[in-house]
């Protein structure tokens, strides 16, 4: 434990970046960004607990074009870590982890987080009549 | 210098190397429960996104009715418990990957762990107290 000169992993800066390690890096990006998303999740609660006022002003707060960019970011990464998700879950059970197969559901992973993404907020915005 | 690592190989069994290190039952059950909730948060986000969409646009009154509904209350504490208990998991491995300092390190986990428990306790709270005190 106390051997600080073994090398430890990951040893992101000898690898040239790669669609698998990008794909990889993401998952946890995603992961990360979603913890924030997990934060504003417990205010915006928090606020309808609160009372009438302060859930006003938290709902004035994410539909601002701010508060709209950031929940927009949000919808991807929760996608994308989704879809990347399912993906991981394969591996798990020993599915995907070959070379073409990693490239196709890869390339699945991103095109239909994408999708799913755009569709959710085109739904959202047709929902309140504005599309 | 017999504390160094070249030493202490020679000097220690096998066992004495790794004791403290955790057992290995410790990272399976982690592995275990990051899958777990991972599955679990499938059709839970899922509900969610929809939930969103729904309400979007929504005031006081219309978000109130809908959270305060049985099923959409119990869904929305397993989504907060699920979430932040695959996150601290998660975010548990980050911080193990990249945090080499065993004071940051610590201090890191703590944060993030009893800053889970904290945030899930405070959304779960808010729950009841909108389907319950009204
Ligand atoms: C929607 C369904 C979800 C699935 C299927 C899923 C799946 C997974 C899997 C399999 C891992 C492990 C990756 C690995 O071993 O490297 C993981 C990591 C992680 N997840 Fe999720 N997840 C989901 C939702 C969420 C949500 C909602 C959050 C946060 C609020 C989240 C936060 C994280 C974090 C922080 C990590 C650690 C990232 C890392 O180690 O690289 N996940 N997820």
């Amino acid at each position: 434990m106390r051997d600080n000169t073994r090398p430890l992993s990951p040893h992101l800066q000898v690898y040239r970046p790669q669609i698998t390690s990008i794909l990889s890096i993401l998952h946890r990006m995603t992961g990360v960004t979603l913890a924030l998303a997990a934060l504003l999740l417990t205010y915006w609660l928090a606020s309808a607990a609160y009372g009438p006022e302060a859930f006003g002003r938290a709902q004035v707060l994410l539909e601002s074009w701010f508060g709209r960019l950031v929940l927009f970011g949000f919808t991807f990464s929760l996608f994308y870590h989704m879809c990347n998700g399912i993906r991981h879950l394969g591996w798990d059970m020993l599915w995907g982890f070959d070379m073409p197969r990693l490239r196709i559901t890869g390339a699945i992973v991103v095109i239909t987080s994408l999708s799913l993404t755009v569709l959710s907020w085109l739904m959202a915005y047709g929902h309140v009549g504005k599309l | 210098m017999i504390n160094t690592p070249q030493q202490k190989r020679v000097l220690q069994s096998k066992l004495g190397r790794v004791r403290g290190l955790g057992s290995t039952r410790e990272g399976v059950h982690h592995w275990w429960a990051q899958r777990m909730s991972a599955v679990a948060l499938l059709p839970l986000s899922l509900w969610f996104v929809y939930s969103l969409i729904t309400l979007t646009g929504s005031d006081y009154g219309t978000f109130h009715a809908w959270a305060s509904e049985f099923g959409n209350s119990v869904f929305l504490v397993l989504l907060v418990v699920t979430m932040f208990h695959h996150t601290q998991l998660g975010l548990q491995v980050v911080i193990e990957d990249y945090v080499h300092s065993e004071i940051w390190k610590m201090g890191m986990l703590l944060l993030v762990k009893y800053g889970s428990v904290l945030f899930a306790a405070s959304a779960i709270f808010a729950v009841l107290k909108i389907s319950i005190a009204g």
